[in-house]
């Protein structure tokens, strides 16, 4: 019984202390940030492996994703006749859920489980400690621009999503299935609005990079540097980053279309 | 040469990143004021427009030949001033066409909708239709109804 109390309070022990971790991780990273507008070099490269190299399966999935909510939206609203709003229900669910969550998600899997690998490893091979050794902080070199590549990329690509995901939805909407150009796209321009669901899918989106990359870089950082280590990791990255993207996706909705 | 492709990679990337976002904010949602009036312009004026919506469809015999490019309210003599244009390859509108204000469906979106007439003359551009009719707003319908119904109970 005693046991197992112990065993009870030394589990949540550990993940306050690796949660009091991440964040002071998280600080100094953010601590590091400013530095790089000298080096931006660094934040491009990462850029490049981190968001240029998402943007396929982000683009294909999210034109999918629109086809398949202007057939099903169709197949719903043409029971009540108003099949002339399908362009407000792929636009709205789309720039207010879809596109931010979806294409969080997978990011997390694409470039935040990529992310924890490569710094888990540099961790393994003890490059990091080799940095450390030559006075170079990995946390600005190595950490903060990953970071910053992430906070950047994940709001263009959530952006990308949205928009092929609303051509996609138009191709099979008035391409297909015959509703009428102008009222998809006129319902759309009516219904939808710049700030209160554009400019809060982007502040959504924004919030789930930084919270998607700093669990991947975090994971990666605070691997045990094997290779079991840095493959549970990984698992943890796309499993706590999944979740943590769901979340954060009800209380953001919650506070901002209430 | 390697970094030079990257640098190039990640500049389009940012690009697509915005042009999606101008995208959004510019052909999905409100903040767009374009109004791409092909064809000519033609006024007509309603006592209540009820639902319609710029771009809204403007049909003959259930074709559409234009689209509403402005919607105003007249303050002196109370009614909406609808401003919609018409195709181009449709000339040969008659001047004394009726307009009217239908919905698609049950909750559908309203559309404008042109009866010709008989007039030798045809609609060009900055004329007025005259023969309006306006949209059925359910609450009246239902109202009068109403009311109807409760003067025979009372006879």
């Amino acid at each position: 019984m005693i046991e197992v109390l112990r065993r009870f309070g030394r589990t949540g022990l550990r993940f306050f202390e690796r949660l009091g971790r991440g964040n002071i991780f998280f600080l100094h990273v953010l601590a590091g940030v400013p530095a790089l507008v000298l080096r931006p070099t660094l934040v491009i490269a990462q850029t490049w492996s981190v968001g240029v190299r998402s943007l396929i399966i982000t683009v294909v999935s999210g034109t999918f994703v629109g086809m398949v909510l202007g057939l099903q939206g169709y197949n719903t609203l043409v029971d009540f006749g108003a099949e002339e709003s399908l362009g407000v229900v792929v636009a709205l669910s789309l720039v207010r859920e879809l596109g931010p969550v979806v294409s969080a998600l997978l990011f997390a899997g694409r470039a935040g489980s990529a992310l924890t690998a490569e710094i888990g490893l540099m961790k393994a091979t003890e490059q990091l400690d080799g940095m450390e050794m030559m006075a170079v902080d990995p946390l600005r070199r190595v950490v903060a621009p990953r970071f910053m590549a992430g906070v950047i990329s994940m709001p263009l690509l959530a952006a990308m999503f949205s928009a092929v995901g609303v051509l996609g939805g138009y191709f099979v909407g008035v391409g297909l299935l015959g509703v009428d150009e102008g009222a998809f796209w006129s319902q759309m321009q009516s219904k939808v609005d710049v700030y209160e669901d554009i400019l809060n899918g982007v502040i959504k989106s924004l919030v789930f990079g930084v919270v998607v990359t700093w669990i991947a870089v975090f994971e990666g950082y605070d691997t045990v540097p094997t290779s079991e280590g840095v493959s549970a990791a990984t698992t943890r990255t796309v499993v706590h980053s999944s979740l943590a993207v769901l979340g954060l996706d009800f209380v953001l909705t919650a506070l901002m279309f209430n | 040469m390697y970094s030079k492709t990257v640098e190039i990679g990640v500049g389009v990337f940012v690009a697509m990143g915005l042009a999606a976002l101008l995208m959004l904010a510019m052909k999905v949602s409100n903040l767009a004021e374009l109004t791409a009036a092909d064809g000519y312009q033609v006024t007509a004026r309603f006592d209540n427009i009820g639902g319609l919506k710029v771009r809204a469809p403007v049909t003959m015999s259930g074709v559409r030949v234009g689209r509403v490019t402005q919607i105003d309210f007249d303050d002196s003599t109370y009614e909406a001033v609808v401003r919609f244009s018409i195709d181009p390859r449709y000339m040969r509108i008659p001047l004394d066409t009726s307009a009217s204000i239908y919905t698609a469906g049950l909750l559908g979106e309203q559309y404008i909708g042109l009866e010709a007439g008989g007039d030798e003359n045809f609609l060009a551009d900055g004329d007025e239709i005259t023969l309006t009719q306006s949209a059925i707003v359910l609450e009246q319908v239902i109202g009068q109804f109403l009311y109807s119904k409760a003067a025979e109970g009372g006879s």
